[in-house]
């Protein structure tokens, strides 16, 4: 069943959040929305994070937009893995993200004008420190899960590292404890993409009235490729070429669209550029780079995880090759080094990175599993 | 419950740390979770049980055990279990010395091959059909066969020192003739030397 309609909520914070990089940011709003009750001991509370280019709207239906359905509406809602029956869900957007929350292209107090450049690098710890004010506004003092995927993944992964007593489960799906090189390659790509647009501007074409469209689609272009497996590709679009019906399927000895796949993929990217904000697919590129919670401790993933007390369900797909299986399983080992209750589901599902927002039943029914058994410690 | 599961019970202490390599639906672990509050984790390759471990709210991690346990540190478990899993796995050497290796100790049980009936079935020209051997040969599960006397040679090559065994025929203990007259293998092991 579905949630319905939903509506979001802002919350103001008037004081400052000091940042990683030293830098510190006042006044600044986060969008949140919020499915199912909390209960009177405020121990059912779920917070999802999100991946680069999601918001606080997880589930239901926008009620300002009837198209706009969450993007893990699958997974949370009554009766879902996540049941909002049992549990009660925050979806926040994060800080920098460019879907209500303070970001690069909302207004900077102090000085009239959208903080563009300006707006200072954040990092996934800088998200989970802002979250964990919205969890002090909902008088949550823990979580009964804080839950991700991918980048989102990563920050379900720093709250318990971080505020070790305020999340009694983590659940990482298709994650990893930090990019590859390859992986900040391919962000790199997309980044050099918009910085060398003519429309970027620095990062302050909001004053020129532009956008860097063309920047953005191929971000969206080079990103999408990696959120798919090769399989799956071929499966979707072979070598099929781009006609009408019963038109010839000899080439156009052209560089316009020829084949399905680059149809597909201009189109994400159009429909990228008209939604997503250049800043943001910086500053969100570059969390993701800059997470490593183990360079603290000497590249010991273990170590780093030395205090944390959250019981974990780990999941990856087998053809994610974005975060591999490799990847996920190295969390599992950090976890099972520090004795932590930790399971693991390895999802031999077809669709590379993605998997992780898509229906599958193996999935679906470990993390309904999972949840079900946080629920037996906790009154709805 | 299976009848090996009581004798690896009586061998695991209270509170310990135990890994079940090979766990199936989780039902040994959820009994040693319950019986001797053991901290218990299991190994599973099969979505389906590993679905019902976490139904059971175990900790279950799914991975193949052809290619050992490289999650696991040496020694990071009191016992580390593998009943009636051996002769499902083709590297049998490799997963020997890997639970030896996790473990401080280790807990191996098997269906034997030279119990007398599947000896006799084996003369009279077809494959034992048998309680501890409950498939057909095209469609068993079973990459090794192997029979107690089997196992005792092997062990001391890859490195296991046998502390323990016990050997049982329909949940009886069996003294004399094991190998003969017992259908399941029970060992506790650790790594030699």
């Amino acid at each position: 069943m579905s949630l319905g309609v939903v509506k979001p909520e802002t919350l103001h914070f008037a004081e400052p959040l000091s940042l990683q990089s030293g830098a510190s940011i006042a006044n600044y709003n986060l969008v949140v929305e919020t499915y199912g009750k909390l209960n009177a001991k405020k121990d059912n509370a779920v917070l999802i994070c999100h991946a680069l280019n999601a918001s606080h709207h997880v589930a239901g239906i926008s009620a300002d937009n009837p198209d706009s359905i969450g993007w893990w509406d699958n997974m949370v809602g009554p009766g879902k893995p996540v049941d909002t029956n049992k549990f009660f869900v925050i979806g926040v957007n994060n800080l920098g993200s460019c879907f209500g929350s303070t970001g690069p292209m909302s207004i900077n107090p102090s000085t009239g004008k959208p903080y563009g450049a300006s707006f200072p690098v954040v990092t996934v710890e800088d998200w989970v420190n802002a979250q964990a004010r919205v969890a002090d506004h909902f008088q949550i003092e823990k979580f009964a899960a804080v839950m991700g995927g991918s980048l989102g993944g990563m920050q379900a992964m720093a709250w318990s590292m971080m505020y070790p007593t305020r999340v009694a489960n983590c659940i990482v799906v298709a994650s990893t404890p930090k990019l590859s090189a390859q992986n900040i390659a391919f962000n790199e790509v997309a980044r050099s993409a918009i910085l060398s647009d003519p429309d970027f501007h620095g990062g302050d074409y909001y004053a020129h009235n532009v956008k860097p469209r063309r920047g953005l689609r191929v971000a969206r272009m080079i990103g999408h490729i990696t959120y798919l497996s090769d399989d799956d590709m071929a499966e979707k679009f072979g070598r099929e070429l781009r006609r009408a019906e019963g038109a010839s399927d000899e080439y156009n000895f052209s560089f316009d669209v020829e084949f399905e796949v680059e149809s597909y993929l201009r189109y994400q990217g159009e429909k990228f550029a008209d939604y997503f904000d250049a800043n943001t697919y910086l500053l969100i590129t570059r969390a993701l780079d800059y997470f490593d919670p183990a360079k603290a401790y000497a590249n010991n993933l273990s170590a780093a995880m030395k205090d944390v007390i959250a019981k974990f369900l780990v999941v990856s797909f087998t053809t994610d090759w974005r975060f591999a299986p490799d990847r996920s399983r190295e969390i599992v080992k950090a976890l099972l080094d520090n004795k932590l209750d930790v399971s693991y589901g390895e999802i031999d599902a077809p669709h590379g990175h993605d998997a992780f927002l898509l229906e599958d039943p193996r999935y679906h029914g470990l993390v309904r599993a999972y949840f079900e058994q946080i629920a037996m410690g906790v009154n709805p | 419950m299976r009848s090996d599961f009581a004798a690896i019970a009586k061998w695991i202490k209270p509170g310990a740390q135990v890994l079940d390599v090979g766990c199936g639906d989780g039902t040994l672990l959820n009994y040693l979770k319950e019986s001797k509050a053991a901290h218990v984790y299991g190994v599973e390759l099969a979505d389906d049980k590993v679905l019902a471990c976490a139904q059971k709210g175990l900790n279950i991690v799914q991975q193949n055990l052809e290619g050992g346990l490289a999650l696991f540190e040496d020694n990071s478990f009191d016992t580390v279990i593998l009943s009636q899993t051996l002769q499902t796995i083709h590297q049998t050497a490799r997963i020997l010395s890997e639970i030896a290796r996790v473990g401080n100790e280790c807990i191996v049980s098997f269906p034997n091959f030279g119990h007398w009936s599947h000896r006799a079935s084996v003369a009279l020209g077809r494959m034992p059909v048998s309680k501890s051997l409950p498939y057909q040969w095209y469609d068993t599960p079973n990459v090794r066969v192997l029979t107690i006397a089997d196992f005792e040679a092997l062990a001391p090559a890859v490195g296991l020192q046998l502390l323990d065994r016990v050997v049982l025929h329909d949940g009886q203990a069996v003294q004399f003739l094991p190998n003969l007259r017992g259908s399941l293998a029970i060992y506790r092991a650790r790594r030699a030397g």
